[in-house]
């Protein structure tokens, strides 16, 4: 992060609330708060990495932030414009420069079409003016970026593996020249080995092309490897955001210190030093989120009288390093 | 050899499958002893689960068959038995726990009457008896309020507790051997740290002997006294935790070591990655199954498969290179 920090992606408040409905008439009586009010900054050229258990509403903020749900409310702005009010055709043209990729390498590729025609589809959706040969030269080059053979341009997505389809993936979210791409748990279908691949591949191609990730992932060795900073979630909120070496050296929330202790260390050496911090229970339901600090229930640190009573002010307590927790002064 | 609790040689199991036969399980020998716990690492379809589900007789035929081996459990080969003395041993003395604890429990029958089942058909327990055993187990697992959830269905519990009653199930009979197929896999760190805690207080309390099959070796780092790794149906590398992680001498394990980024990781290093895939076996191979993604390929490896070999005290390894020099063993 020695670049200018320039800040490409502005998350403001963000909410996206999912009603429930029951009984005949369908009344609503409650709603999902999926997410619930999150705030953050991404810095052109850098990767965001944003963690957090099933369920803390990591995917629906990167789905929120690319329109893809409508916010319940707060802003989105990209580059100066707010998306969550931006309308047809300018927030067509601007999904060119915002992409995906998804989770799961079997439903995110249309088994009826060829790899050619799923990653030359976004080129002739948005640029009317080429032609056939162009489209194919440019999957060809675009396929070829992602060490797969251009060959493989006249084939279905179920004659490839998973870390095959990933790549086509990425091919696909590339083909329009994107500055922007929001990374849903990538590799966590992926074998170990091939997981690597993958990785590395999204390293180079930011490298290359200058491109801006928010990496969403549950495994936080992964998300350590990859980010520039972290921002770690829990139903629904940002506990913490840090930088990366900030965040694993002085992780603040007592969440990200219990997320860290949990994750094993491949030393054995190591693991017969380390003291866990076990948390009790589940995460509690995001339709009934208890009362002031979410994290109350199960934090290792609460105290009665404060923690229950106020949502915890998300503060910047060290330059770059925002926590939200009563506890940290 | 007669301390071994379990003792498996040459053992071979294939699938019958629309595209030819798969040669899942090569030819593996292995033991267990009495309390150990061991580790088997592997990729996808590298053959783990398989090996222990031919061991414990619960491979499906058609279309999987064992074709050879042994399988010594207490002197008794486990493959020649018949099914009804198979079925006194399985539940009993050998018990297995799985990756995905919905489909694992029966969703219309209350989590009570799938305690009590084992217990009576096993121990020969009375309804009562095996009513006040099943709310023993619960507990034992730390489920809150145990006897009263026994009446709960499996839709009513977490996915933490679910796996919880899956151990409890598994343990109701006190096996002399437990065998977990991943099953922290499609659990969230923070339960997956409590489940590894569990079993560990568990096994020290009731003194079983654990075979633990994942792909994570972070988990094996803190859990396992021996691992055996595996690629291809075959073990490749065999040693004590301490040693493998220190001194990895195969290829692959190297390999794998090298592609997980490590949450203690200071500078950002780039990931070490295999390339290519992970091989589906149509032929039994002639070769070594990982000649064609490894680095140290030597004419031999195209030609013979090498066997288990002990390179240093309890460390054995099926590689004809000996990596540290890249010379021929």
């Amino acid at each position: 992060m020695e670049n200018t920090h320039q800040v490409l992606l502005q998350v403001k408040d963000l909410k996206k609330h999912f009603p429930v409905f029951r009984g005949v008439f369908q009344r609503q009586v409650g709603a999902v708060r999926a997410v619930d009010g999150v705030s953050f900054d991404v810095y052109r050229g850098e990767t965001l990495g944003l963690v957090g258990e099933s369920g803390c509403g990591k995917s629906t903020t990167g789905r929120t932030i690319l329109q893809l749900y409508k916010p319940t409310a707060g802003s989105v702005v990209f580059d100066g414009i707010n998306l969550v009010t931006l309308k047809g055709e300018d927030m067509r043209h601007m999904r060119q420069r915002i992409q995906m990729i998804f989770q799961d390498p079997y439903a995110s590729l249309n088994p009826r079409m060829t790899v050619g025609e799923i990653i030359g589809e976004p080129i002739m959706v948005h640029e009317s003016a080429v032609t056939a040969k162009q489209i194919e030269e440019r999957v060809a080059a675009l396929l070829n970026k992602v060490n797969l053979n251009p060959a493989f341009a006249s084939r279905y997505p179920h004659e490839f593996s998973g870390g095959q389809r990933q790549r086509i993936g990425i091919a696909r979210a590339l083909a329009l020249k994107p500055d922007f791409i929001v990374c849903d748990e990538p590799i966590s279908a992926l074998d170990v080995s091939i997981q690597a691949q993958v990785v590395n591949l999204l390293e180079d191609m930011q490298q290359e092309l200058g491109l801006t990730y928010l990496f969403i992932a549950h495994d936080l060795s992964m998300v350590k490897h990859i980010s520039d900073r972290i921002a770690v979630m829990y139903l629904g909120v940002v506990m913490e955001l840090a930088d990366r070496a900030n965040l694993y050296a002085e992780p603040m929330h007592p969440y990200t210190q219990a997320l860290l202790s949990a994750v094993p260390i491949p030393d054995p050496r190591l693991e017969a030093q380390r003291r866990r911090t076990i948390l009790e229970g589940d995460v509690p339901s995001p339709v009934n989120p208890p009362s002031g600090c979410r994290f109350r229930t199960r934090c290792p640190i609460a105290e009665i009288g404060l923690c229950d009573l106020s949502q915890p002010e998300f503060r910047e307590v060290k330059p770059g390093h925002f926590v939200a927790c009563h506890k940290v002064s | 050899m007669s301390d071994l609790l379990l003792d498996v040689q040459g053992l071979e199991t294939q699938f019958r499958t629309p595209d030819g036969i798969v040669h899942a399980v090569n030819g593996v020998s292995f033991g267990l002893k009495e309390g150990e716990t061991l580790g088997v690492v592997g990729e996808s379809g590298c053959g783990k689960s398989v090996t222990m589900l031919s061991v414990l007789r619960l491979i499906a035929s058609p279309p999987g068959k064992v074709v050879a081996g042994k399988a010594f459990y207490r002197g008794q080969d486990l493959l020649q038995m018949s099914d009804e003395e198979i079925r006194h041993i399985r539940g009993a003395q050998m018990a297995m726990i799985f990756q995905d604890p919905m489909t694992s429990l029966n969703p219309v029958m209350t989590i009570g009457r799938q305690l009590i089942e084992p217990l009576m058909l096993h121990l020969g327990m009375n309804k009562d008896q095996a009513n006040a055993r099943a709310a023993e187990l619960l507990e034992m697992v730390g489920i809150p309020h145990a006897s009263e959830r026994l009446s709960d269905y499996p839709h009513q519990y977490s996915g933490g507790m679910r796996q919880r009653v899956m151990i409890a199930m598994a343990l109701s009979c006190n096996p002399q051997i437990l065998i977990a197929d991943e099953p922290t896999t499609a659990l969230d760190v923070t339960i997956q740290a409590q489940i590894i805690e569990l079993v560990k207080r568990l096994r020290d309390e009731l003194g079983m002997a654990i075979i633990w099959i994942t792909h994570d070796l972070g988990i094996v780092a803190g859990l396992a006294q021996r691992v055996l790794v595996m690629y291809g149906g075959f073990i490749i590398e065999e040693s004590q935790v301490i040693d493998l992680y220190a001194n990895p001498s195969h290829p692959y394990t190297i390999g794998l070591l090298g592609s997980l980024p490590r949450l203690d990781e200071i500078e950002r290093q780039r990931l070490f990655s295999i390339e290519g895939m992970p091989p589906v076996l149509y032929n039994k191979p002639t070769a070594c199954p990982f000649a064609p993604r490894c680095k140290w390929v030597m004419d031999r490896c195209w030609q013979e498969n090498p066997a288990l070999t002990e390179v240093s005290p309890e460390h054995r390894v099926a590689c004809w290179v000996d990596v540290k020099t890249g010379k021929a063993r």
